[in-house]
Parts: C-alpha cells; sequence; structure tokens
C-alpha cells in the first residue's frame, strides 16, 4: 500500500511543472480575441446550451427549484430558437423535483458526497450520490477532500473517487477539485490527473462556495490536463468551470480557450459545460441584442 | 460548426494620413533637398506616403539646430523643467496610442495587438520613466554633477520604430542631450507623428530632429563631426562599419545589434508555458526582433512532447491583415527582408534541414512568411548561426545542462538567451554561465524602460533602459 | 677574487610561464641617460597570439571564481610587490631617473592601487548593478560580468607623453590599467613599456608568485607598434585598452580594427595616475546581464 502511495505521488507530482505568470499571460491573451456577428451568435448559443443552470442554496423549495427547471427548458420563452441549457444542477433532494418539470429532455446533475466541504465518512458520501442517482440524476457533482489531497494522501482521494464512481452507476460523475482550495496550479494540474485517472466523466473547478472559483486560467490549465490525458490514455474527460463567470464577454472567452487549446472536440455540451446561474441571463441579453440590434434591459429576461 | 472569428479590424480613420512629409528640423516641417521616397504598407504594398530624404546639407541644418538647442536652451535648463517636457511627451503618447499604435502597424506590418499592447504602451512608459531622472542625475553613477554629452545621432531600426525611437530619445534629452534621429526608411511615419507631439508639447526647436532617408542619411549624420555621441540599433554589419567611422574620434558609441538568441528547454520545463515561450520568442513582430529565440535547444528526453505541443500551438496562429485584432503574425516588413528570409530557408533545405510550416492562408498581396521550424538543425547549419530575422525557428537538441551552454554560447553573438526549468539552482547556474546580455528564465521577449538591454561580444556594446541606460548618455566620471 | 654577479634574463609571462620570445628577438632596455640595462625578449605576433590563448584558456576558472576569493589574490599580490618594493623602487629609480623620493612614492602608489582594487572585487558588483523595478510581476537583476579577454596597451613612461617625468608609466600605470580589468573576472594580455620594461617583469614575477592563477595576466614586452595590431584584429579578444598608444593615428587603427568583432575598446588617455581612480577603468570591462523570472506560486 505504502509504496502504491509512494508510486502516485510520484507520477503526480512529476507532471510538467505550471509557471503561473505565464499561465495567466496566456489567459490574458486569449481573453483579447475578438468575436463578432455570425461567430458571436453561434459562440452565445453553443455557450447557453452549456449551461448547467445551478442553484444550491440552502433556501431552495420546490417551487424555486420548478421555476428554475422551467427556464432551461425554455430560457427564452418569447424565442423559440432558443436552445435549451444542458442540465439543472441541485442538490440530492431536489432532483426529482427537477425531473417533474424537465423530464427526459435535460440532464439533471446533483451535487453530492457532502457537497461543498466533502467533509464526511465515506459511506454518508456514498450514500448520497445513491440518493441522488435513485431520485433520478444522471450526473453527479462530487467533492474531492481537498484535505487529503493537500496533505499528499492522493490514495484517499483517488480510491474515494472510485468508490464514488461506482457508486454513480450509469450516471455521469464530474469531480469538484474545489481549484480555490487547492491554490497553485501545480496542485490543479495534479488533481486534475488524479481525478481524471480515477474515472472522472469531467473534471469541474469549484463549488461555487469558495473564493475564487472558477478562473481562466486554472481552467486553461485543466483543459491542458485533458488534452494530454487524451494523447496519453485515448479517454476523453470533459471541463466545467463553475462559479464567478457571469458574462457573455466571459464565456466567450472561454469558448475561445477550449478552441485554441483543445479544438472543436471539446466545444460541445457533452464536453464542456458551464457551472452558473446568473450567466444564462446575460447570455440571453445578448443573444437578443443581436437578433434586435439594440440593447436590451433585465426587464426582458425572465428572473428565475 | 467550428469556431470561426470573423474579421476584426482597427479602424484606420483614427490615422490622419497626409501624402507627403518633410524633415523634423529645429521644430519645423522642412523640405528635404535629398530625393523623395515612398512608404508602403507591406501587408498591401499600397503607397501610405511620400517622405523626404535628407541630404548631407541636411543633416548638418538638423545638427547644428541640436548644437543651437544644446547650449542655449536644453543643456542649460533645469532637470526639473526638462522632466516636464518628458511628462508631457508620455502623456500626449498615451492619449493619442490609439493613433500611433494603427500607423505603427500599416507602416511596420506587426498586428494591431503588438503596436497596441506592447509597443505603444512601452514607448509612452519609456518617456515617463526617463522624465523622472531628468533632475535626479547625480544618481546616476556618473558622480554629483554629471554633463550631457552634447548632440547625439540616433540610428534606429523598423524592426520597433516608435519604441526604438523611445529608447533612443528617452534617455538622451532626460540627461541634456539634443539628438538628430534618423528612422528606418521603410518605417518613418510614427517618427514623423512624433514629432508634431513634440511640438504639441511645445518642446522648444532643435531639441529632437528628425532626418528621414536611407543609409546614406544614416552615415551622413554618424559621421557629422559635430555629433558628440553615437547611437546605433540595426544590423552587426552596419555597427561595425559605424564603430570604425567613429574611431580615432572623441564620440561616445552605444551599439545594439543582431543576435541568435538560444531558447533552451529542460526536461523539467513547465512545458505549455515553455511552447508559448518558444511561440513568442520567435513569432512575436514576425521574428523581426534581434534578441529573438531564434534557436530551440531541447533536451532530448522531451524533444517529441515539444515538438507536438509547439507544431499544435503554430496551428492556431493567426496570420494576415496586421490591422485585425486577431492577428498575431503580421507582414514582413519589406521586400528586400522577405527575400532574405526565404533564401536563408532556402539554405536550410538546402543543407538538409526539415522544414515545417504552420497552415496558413497566405494573403495575395503584400509580403508574408508563414511561420516555420527546422528540425534536424546542428551549430554547423547556416540557420543555427546567422540571423534570419524573420518567422524561422531552428530546433537543435542537447542532452546535459554543460552541452546547452556550449551550444548557446557557440555564436558570435551575445543579446539574450531562454531558459526553461522548474528547478531554481540550474535557473541560476544556467543565467551564470550563459554569455549574453538578457537571460529570460522561464519567460522570453520581456522589455521595461527600468530594466537594462543590451548585448555581449558581436551583438554590441552600451545599455539602454534602466540607470544604465541613463549613463550612456553622460560623461564619465570627472 | 669578487664575486661574479648572476645577471638576469628578462622573459614574457605567457600562461603562468617565463619564455622567451618564439621569434628569439630581443632588444635593449636603457636607463634615463641611455646606458645599458639588460636584454629584453621582444616579443611577436606569435607570442602575441599564444597570451591570447593562455588568457582565454584561464578565463573560464578566473570569471567564476567567488569575488572574496579574487580579492584574496589581488591582496596577495600587494603583499607580494610590499616585500619587493625595494627592488621595484630601484628598477624604476634606474629606468626613469627620478629621485629616490618620487620613485618611492610611486612604488607606494603602485602598491595601494593593488590594496584599492582588491577592496573592489567583492564590491562592484552591488555598485553597478541593480535590481529593477519592472511593472509586472518578474524579478528583474542586472549585474556586471567579466567582458572576456582584454588585451591592454599599458602607459609607456619613458620618453613619451606629458606625464613620462613623473615616471608613473611603468609601474603604477601598468597596475592601474591591469587590475581593474582582472579585478572583475577578466583575463588579460598587456604589452608592458616599451622603453622602461623592467619593473613589469618584476610585476609578472610577483603575479606569478601570488596565487594569480596561470594565464590571468600576460604579459608581453617589445613593440606596442608591432604586437597591438595583431591583438586589436584577434577575434578572441573581447576588449582593447589603448591606453598606452601615444601616436592617434595607430589608435585610430587599432580602434578600427577593433571594429571587426565589436571590441569593447578604451581610448588612450594620458592620466595622472598618482589620483585616486573612479570607477570608470572597473565599468570598462564589464558587461550588465539582466535575469528576468517570473514571480509566481
Amino acid at each position: 500500500m505504502a509504496s502504491a502511495t509512494q508510486s502516485l505521488r510520484r507520477t503526480l507530482e512529476g507532471l510538467p511543472g505550471v509557471d503561473a505568470v505565464g499561465v495567466e499571460a496566456r489567459a490574458a491573451g486569449l481573453g483579447t480575441r475578438s468575436i463578432k456577428t455570425t461567430s458571436k451568435q453561434w459562440a452565445i448559443d453553443l455557450a447557453i446550451s452549456m449551461v448547467d443552470l445551478t442553484t444550491l442554496e440552502g433556501a431552495d423549495t420546490p417551487g424555486k427549484v420548478r421555476a428554475l427547471s422551467s427556464k432551461a427548458l425554455r430560457p427564452d420563452p418569447t424565442d423559440s430558437t432558443c436552445p435549451p441549457v444542458a442540465a439543472v444542477c441541485v442538490y440530492p433532494d431536489m432532483v426529482s423535483t427537477v425531473r417533474e418539470v424537465v423530464g427526459d429532455r435535460l440532464h439533471v446533475a446533483a451535487v453530492a458526497t457532502a457537497f461543498p466541504s466533502g467533509r464526511a465518512a465515506l459511506d454518508v458520501k456514498l450514500a448520497d450520490t445513491q440518493d441522488a442517482v435513485e431520485a433520478g440524476a444522471d450526473e453527479v457533482d462530487m467533492v474531492i477532500d481537498r484535505g487529503a489531497f493537500l496533505r499528499g494522501d492522493y490514495t484517499r482521494v483517488h480510491d474515494e473517487i472510485v468508490a464514488v464512481k461506482e457508486a454513480c452507476g450509469d450516471a455521469h460523475l464530474k469531480v469538484i477539485l474545489e481549484t480555490g482550495e487547492l491554490q497553485t496550479y501545480d496542485n490543479v494540474r495534479r488533481a486534475s490527473w488524479l481525478a481524471m485517472d480515477a474515472g472522472a466523466d469531467f473534471i469541474k473547478t469549484s463549488t461555487g462556495k469558495i473564493q475564487p472559483a472558477a478562473t481562466l486560467p486554472v481552467t486553461l490549465v485543466m483543459l491542458e490536463a485533458v488534452r494530454d490525458y487524451r494523447i496519453a490514455t485515448g479517454r476523453q474527460v470533459g471541463v466545467k468551470p463553475a462559479g464567478g463567470i457571469r458574462t457573455s464577454k466571459d464565456a466567450i472567452k472561454y469558448l475561445v480557450t477550449i478552441n485554441e487549446t483543445c479544438g472543436d472536440d471539446w466545444l460541445s455540451p457533452d464536453w464542456f459545460r458551464f457551472g452558473a446561474s446568473s450567466l444564462l441571463n446575460d447570455l440571453l441579453l445578448q443573444r437578443q441584442k443581436m437578433i434586435t440590434g439594440h440593447y436590451s434591459g433585465p426587464d426582458y429576461v425572465t428572473l428565475d | 460548426m467550428a469556431f470561426e472569428y470573423a474579421p476584426a479590424p482597427e479602424s484606420r480613420a483614427i490615422v490622419d494620413l497626409k501624402s507627403s512629409y518633410g524633415l523634423f528640423i529645429d521644430g519645423e516641417f522642412v523640405d528635404g533637398t535629398g530625393t523623395p521616397f515612398k512608404s508602403i504598407s507591406p501587408a498591401s504594398e499600397e503607397v501610405l506616403a511620400e517622405v523626404s530624404e535628407a541630404s548631407e546639407a541636411d543633416v548638418t541644418k538638423a545638427v547644428q539646430a541640436a548644437r543651437r538647442a544644446f547650449e542655449k536652451v536644453w543643456g542649460p535648463m533645469p532637470g526639473r523643467e526638462r522632466a516636464k517636457y518628458l511628462y508631457r511627451i508620455a502623456r500626449i503618447i498615451a492619449e493619442r496610442s490609439r493613433e500611433l499604435a494603427v500607423l505603427e502597424s500599416l507602416d511596420n506590418g506587426k498586428p494591431i495587438k503588438e503596436s497596441r499592447d506592447v509597443d505603444i504602451p512601452l514607448v509612452s512608459q519609456w518617456f515617463f520613466y526617463y522624465a523622472g531622472w531628468a533632475d535626479k542625475l547625480g544618481y546616476a553613477g556618473r558622480g554629483p554633477d554629471p554633463q550631457p554629452l552634447g548632440v547625439a545621432g540616433q540610428v534606429i531600426p523598423w524592426n520597433f520604430p516608435l519604441m526604438m525611437l523611445a529608447w533612443k530619445i528617452a534617455p538622451a534629452l532626460a540627461a541634456g542631450n539634443t539628438v538628430v534621429l534618423k528612422p528606418a526608411e521603410t518605417t518613418p511615419l510614427t517618427a514623423l507623428l512624433f514629432a508634431e507631439i513634440c511640438q504639441q508639447a511645445d518642446l522648444p526647436p532643435g531639441v529632437v530632429n528628425i532626418v528621414t532617408g536611407a543609409g546614406a542619411t544614416g552615415q551622413a549624420l554618424v559621421e557629422h563631426p559635430d555629433v558628440d555621441k553615437v547611437a546605433f540599433t540595426g544590423s552587426t554589419a552596419v555597427g561595425r562599419q559605424i564603430a570604425r567611422s567613429v574611431a580615432g574620434t572623441d564620440k561616445k558609441l552605444t551599439l545594439e545589434l543582431g543576435g541568435k538568441a538560444a531558447n533552451i528547454v529542460f526536461a523539467d520545463a513547465p512545458l505549455d508555458q515553455a511552447v508559448e515561450g518558444i511561440v513568442g520568442g520567435i513569432f512575436f513582430n514576425q521574428g523581426h526582433v534581434c534578441c529573438a529565440g531564434s534557436r530551440l535547444l531541447v533536451q532530448e528526453s522531451v524533444y517529441d512532447e515539444v515538438l507536438e505541443r509547439l507544431k499544435r500551438r503554430m496551428g492556431t496562429l493567426r496570420l494576415g491583415d496586421p490591422l485585425d485584432k486577431n492577428t498575431d503574425i503580421g507582414a514582413i516588413n519589406s521586400a528586400e527582408q522577405l527575400a532574405r528570409i526565404r533564401e536563408l530557408s532556402d539554405v536550410g533545405d538546402a543543407e538538409g534541414a526539415e522544414r515545417w510550416s504552420a497552415p496558413c492562408e497566405i494573403p495575395d498581396h503584400g509580403f508574408w512568411f508563414a511561420p516555420t521550424i527546422f528540425t534536424g538543425v546542428t551549430q554547423a547549419h547556416r540557420i543555427a548561426r546567422e540571423e534570419i530575422f524573420g518567422p524561422v525557428l531552428s530546433v537543435l537538441t542537447f542532452r546535459t545542462p554543460a552541452e546547452a551552454v556550449e551550444k548557446a554560447n557557440n555564436t558570435p553573438y551575445g543579446l539574450s538567451a531562454g531558459v526553461w526549468t522548474e528547478k531554481g539552482s540550474r535557473i541560476l547556474s544556467m543565467a551564470e554561465q550563459l554569455r549574453a546580455g538578457v537571460v529570460w528564465a522561464n519567460t522570453f521577449n520581456k522589455f521595461d524602460p527600468t530594466s537594462p538591454f543590451g548585448g555581449y561580444k558581436e551583438s554590441g556594446y552600451g545599455r539602454e533602459g534602466g540607470r544604465h541606460g541613463l549613463a550612456s548618455y553622460l560623461k564619465e566620471h570627472a | 677574487m669578487s664575486r661574479v654577479e648572476v645577471r638576469k634574463t628578462h622573459k614574457l609571462y605567457i600562461g603562468g610561464a617565463f619564455p622567451r620570445s618564439e621569434s628569439g628577438r630581443t632588444y635593449e632596455a636603457v636607463d634615463a641617460k641611455g646606458r645599458f640595462l639588460a636584454n629584453m625578449a621582444k616579443a611577436s605576433r606569435k607570442d602575441g597570439r599564444d597570451a591570447v590563448l593562455a588568457a582565454r584558456k584561464a578565463f573560464g576558472g578566473w570569471s567564476t571564481r567567488t569575488p572574496y576569493n579574487r580579492g584574496q589574490i589581488l591582496y596577495r599580490i600587494a603583499e607580494v610587490m610590499e616585500g619587493r618594493r625595494d627592488q621595484l623602487t630601484t628598477q624604476l629609480r634606474e629606468a626613469e631617473g627620478l629621485s629616490p623620493k618620487r620613485t618611492e612614492a610611486v612604488v607606494d602608489a603602485a602598491v595601494d592601487r593593488v590594496v584599492w582594487y582588491a577592496g573592489w572585487a567583492d564590491k562592484y558588483a552591488q555598485v553597478l548593478g541593480n535590481a529593477n523595478p519592472v511593472s509586472g510581476p518578474f524579478f528583474n537583476l542586472s549585474s556586471p560580468e567579466p567582458t572576456g579577454v582584454v588585451a591592454i596597451v599599458a602607459p609607456q613612461g619613458g620618453g613619451a607623453g606629458p606625464r613620462a617625468a613623473d615616471g608613473q608609466g611603468p609601474l603604477l600605470g601598468l597596475v592601474s590599467t591591469v587590475l581593474p580589468a582582472i579585478t572583475t573576472g577578466n583575463t588579460v594580455v598587456v604589452v608592458a613599456s616599451e622603453a622602461h620594461p623592467i619593473p613589469a617583469v618584476t610585476l609578472a614575477e610577483i603575479m606569478a608568485t601570488s596565487d594569480l592563477p596561470s594565464g590571468v595576466v600576460n604579459l608581453l614586452t617589445g613593440s606596442s607598434a608591432e604586437i597591438a595590431p595583431w591583438l586589436a584584429t584577434h577575434s578572441d579578444v573581447n576588449g582593447l585598452d589603448l591606453t598606452g598608444v601615444d601616436d592617434p593615428e595607430l589608435a585610430r587603427t587599432l580602434e578600427s580594427d577593433g571594429a571587426e568583432n565589436l571590441k569593447r575598446v578604451r581610448r588612450p588617455s594620458d592620466e595622472d595616475w598618482l589620483r585616486e581612480p573612479t570607477l570608470s577603468r572597473l565599468e570598462q570591462w564589464v558587461e550588465t546581464k539582466t535575469v528576468w523570472h517570473p514571480i509566481g506560486v
């Protein structure tokens, strides 16, 4: 066991380092790409279709969740050409409520494993997961044990992901790294590889409860990781930045970053998601602006 | 549908181009007595403007104006007052930065994102930095009351037209000298716009004089007997001629010449950032950079991986209209330079190196060269020894740090070098051993007015930037 | 019967050894009144070439010694000079014909000059270098590094130059030009005073017994007009100090020849070597190297 732990540590710590200033400069450079006209329309619709429309509040009620689910299906009720979002993301106890509204038309994602801190025994986390899947979630967003990761117990993190993946059954597993707590880009890259090796279908930046949440450079590091992982193993893994992405301009920067880092293969809701809530309305405002030619206002998009 | 970026051109309307430009002597635009020449856009080959050629007599007038201004106005002026003029200039440049950026990209062919985000901001910053030195010369390391040299004759290249002007003029003026500057014949326009900015700043006449023309004008300037200081940036061949021509005179000389920098990538490098550094190192400004990382030295154990990443990254470079905000690679500055790049690349083929170019569409008009790498290159190849001054990278390999140092230093040049490794002690050891004036570790092609820049060996002598750059315009200790 | 004096053969100093000129040539050194003092080796262009080779070979080791160690070795030179003060004084007085008091003042100044430079070895980098406050997340440091191999035409003394009567050139002028170059880690090929070379040869012997590594200083005696052009055109020489070139036309030619590989050239000057020097000569033979590194976690 000890030697397996050492071997895992050597593998992860042997990954190429990430120079913080360099990766931030690259991300900033990608952020200066200028997207116009038809490309922009296409990009906004793509971004809408990649949204995991999320509510993760203690104050969530079935009423609130039902409203959000309706909006997920028809983000712009005045325009039938507007695509639906990818999924609705809620706590496990709200999964069945979402299913009632969206049926099979959208994915339903549940945050599980003692979200957001992950501080619970493994059997509790597994029960949380099973609960979500049984309630109809076809996507599970788990959190890694950051404490274990930071103290170098990579095996524990790995084995926990493997166990949760098994509990998921057919549901897709998104592994939340909580990059704001990992702090360094080197850790983000290591955690990405660890999660992918353990069977993650997606790697996700953040819970949204810790600042900073998703940033473009962190997402860039994760995109490089999934790109390199596919080259190394042949298996493709998706990426989900979550939290802090609020404007269409930001969303488009992420799409540009995917495009120039991984290419077309990841430019699809199957392989890239935005974990967001307020982003959707800004995308809708921009979409209306592009169609009508004038600026819209918050009264012209729905509040849910 | 694949993700495509629609053209996003910066508007040309901001630039008010005249059909012809004169020389700027003693605060006025005057016609030159030489044969006027045309400045063209290298991206379209359209004529942008006709520009006066300064004859030897014109150069003499400019030097006389500079001498008068030095003796009567600028030399005696207290440093704190000189400073205020330089601050004014820095501010006006910032205010007119978009106009300057567009004109620079039009005349030079460089991408607007570089002129907008790198060149012009640095130009303004350069003047701002040296403005602050003007009343603090006693701290420049030249004794308590250092004296200016007098009239500086400055000749600059076409690769960073306005930035090179700032590197030359800002420290010279701060130290109390007056200048006659000759911009490159293919890129004179931003220097002439700068002359307008000097007028706008009410800079006293004769402090800055701009004479346009080709080699003969430059020669007349550096050989003028009443010039006290010659500063030149350009090719080693011309630098050598200038060094000969000032021999036996009292003229001070600084030279910033060619390079053939090694960019060394160790196996433990932060590979994605190293690839960015390789790309930025050689393709920034179409490789028209004296300190370009034109020799890539990759440790053999990561050669395949680095090459694969590099080619993939090169595939995302966008070549085309310099005014398009999404353009990464602009136009080659002139037909002459394009011919030189082609010639040396053909030599690379003939010598058996393997050429690979990024797949990009080449526009019908203008001068273009796709980003290109040569693999299988050894130190014996001409493309590993001669400065190509274009978007062409020679890839070599090494096995040990000692071999990397040996290959990196095995050149008559010594301007810059790059090192990529995550190991701190190795960085410091490499930085110590590399015989180059600038060593970029885990980064490349960074410039700052506070940071001295200049070469070893045949890359020239003297430093520009920082306290060192200021001292080059002051007399030695009394 | 009185003892027969053992006369000395004065030789060149190249790579730590004392060879005769490969050309086999000699010339006569005379005193201030023109009387014969000794036969000197008359260095040829090939001796110059050998000296450059020796200097280049020594450069790697000398330039990477710790500054403290370089300072100690230079100080050791002063110690040994002090011990041979009488010899130097006698030789200089014979050569220049100065009063004993004047000669002693010059020799003392020469020893003190070496001490002065020895002390600079571990300090100049702090004075000439900078931490640069760049506007970005980068550590940015400029530090002075040695230029490489420096060829020096030492002050001539004797019949040339207005300062000649001071008798400073052959010893004080020599140490004042050689020491700043080696203090910063350069290695040197120096052409000594042609007319009055004997104190220079003694200085070479002092250096040879002062822990100064072989080849750091290589000293040639003979005609600077003959040897200097070969040094000026030599592509493996990085710096050219023309301080002791009295003929302006020769100086112009040498500077022009040095341009071929962009040598750093110091033009001729006639200085009062008794004055306390500035940093000028230390700065002359260094290259500022600026290192950038990102700052990030």
